[in-house]
């Protein structure tokens, strides 16, 4: 379905856009506000965006899974991850242009 | 931290911008992720992760309560990917997958 790919330097291109800074600060702003999250989330807390969704950490325990080629079970280890939870606007705003296809 | 909180530490690390110009660099960068996923486009931050469009399929639903057949339709549903070096610092720089 999907066409296209964004990237960070679109990212900066909408920064440029609509805030009046060069495209070299642009640039380096998109770089502050992902690594601030990504700190945040590094750290074990919860970043909520409001009207875009939040992100979460989630503990996994150790479980057994299974090579899906060969069939043999080989232990998971535990493990942090990182989950994304969108929000009501987000889903809607992606529904409203493509609902299905 | 919430986009309050997020918006106030870039702000604070920016002295020359002022706080509403920081508000709207977030706001941009949210907004185009969005209108990105809304066309149905994916966005890929490397390092941080991927946001991508699934789509759900329509299917017969029940209702729990009087288990009662619904009708559901197909939707698209916004997901997240998390990148390789974002996995790496959850485990102590270790990529688990």
């Amino acid at each position: 379905m999907a066409g296209r790919t964004i990237t960070r330097a679109d990212l900066c291109e909408a920064v440029y856009q609509r805030v009046g800074l060069s495209r070299t600060e642009s640039a380096a702003l998109v770089e502050t506000v992902l690594s601030e999250i990504a700190d945040c989330v590094a750290r074990g807390e919860t970043v909520k965006l409001s009207s875009f969704g939040s992100f979460v950490v989630r503990q996994k325990g150790e479980r057994i899974g299974r090579n899906p080629k060969t069939g043999e079970e080989v232990p998971i280890a535990p493990r942090r991850v990182m989950v994304f939870k969108p929000s009501n606007i987000l889903k809607q705003q992606i529904n409203r242009a493509s609902p299905e296809s | 931290m919430i986009k309050s909180e997020l918006v106030q530490r870039i702000a604070e690390a920016n002295p020359h911008l002022y706080q509403r110009d920081v508000e709207n660099i977030v706001n941009a960068i949210l907004d185009e992720i969005v209108a990105a996923l809304g066309r149905g486009d994916r966005v890929e931050l490397r390092g941080f992760g991927a946001f991508s469009v699934k789509a759900r399929p329509a299917r017969t639903g029940r209702n729990p309560r009087t288990g009662e057949h619904v009708d559901v339709d197909g939707k698209a549903v916004p997901y997240f990917k998390t990148g390789k070096e974002m996995r790496e610092r959850l485990n102590d720089g270790v990529d688990l997958e």
